[in-house]
């Protein structure tokens, strides 16, 4: 099966991103441990700041690129029927795009 | 394809898998359930941001007990998949790659992620 991403490169963006998201999700729990807000009113505020909708916009992209890597690796194990996985391959793009797109939509 | 006569056993409940084999297949399991649950924290970061009743909504949920158990498998899968990702970046590195080190920090990342989990529960349920 051959496609863009192939071997290396697929692993060192999964690799790449995995790093990312390992620090952005110690930022996330940083924001846990003192949340930013505490009502409706200053989460709000809060989420609609530019550097917030930045940040989360780049760590949503880092981990779709990371899911996809890791996702496709499962699929490629598991599902064989070439024109099966084809499907399971392009029903997961979709999926992972629109989970993308969605979080967008509520950012903005 | 030719048919491929070499046998095959994927029998996962008959293999017995060592520690850090048990690691990397939660690994992997904890990704995809943490794929699943996108959808889910995207709901509810859509209807904390819509109005208020709906964040008053979000909050409730997450302090329901019924929730609890959804709530535990999300924190679970995400903090088991972030402790055994870092415990695969560092082996990438070639550090803890010895047979005793491996098996050690695969015990250290499998009960941290467990307890890490049961903390952030309690965090979020109180």
């Amino acid at each position: 099966m051959r496609s863009g991403l192939q071997g290396f490169r697929a692993w060192l963006l999964q690799r790449l991103t995995a790093l990312f998201l390992v620090l952005g999700s110690l930022l996330l729990l940083v924001l846990m441990l003192c949340p930013p807000a505490d009502n409706y009113e200053s989460w709000k505020a809060w989420m609609e700041q530019p550097l917030t909708i930045v940040a989360i916009g780049l760590f949503s992209i880092s981990l779709v690129l990371h899911a996809w890597v890791g996702v496709r690796d499962v699929i490629v194990d598991y599902v064989h029927p070439l024109g099966l996985r084809l499907m399971v391959l392009a029903l997961s793009a979709v999926y992972l795009l629109g989970n993308l797109i969605w979080l967008l939509w509520i950012l903005l | 394809m030719q048919e491929d006569s070499r046998p095959v056993f994927l029998n996962l409940f008959q293999i017995r898998l060592p520690l850090p084999g048990i690691v990397s297949l939660a690994h992997r399991v904890s990704g995809v359930l943490l794929v699943l649950a996108m959808p889910l924290v995207l709901y509810l970061l859509m209807l904390s941001l819509r109005t208020p009743d709906d964040f008053r909504s979000v909050l409730e949920c997450l302090h329901s007990p019924l929730f609890a158990i959804v709530l535990l498998c999300v924190l679970w899968s995400f903090w088991h998949h972030l402790l055994s990702g870092i415990r695969f970046l560092l082996l990438d590195i070639d550090i803890g790659l010895g047979r005793t080190s491996s098996w050690q920090s695969a015990l250290v990342v499998l009960v941290a992620g467990i307890l890490a989990a049961l903390l952030s529960l309690l965090g979020i349920m109180l």
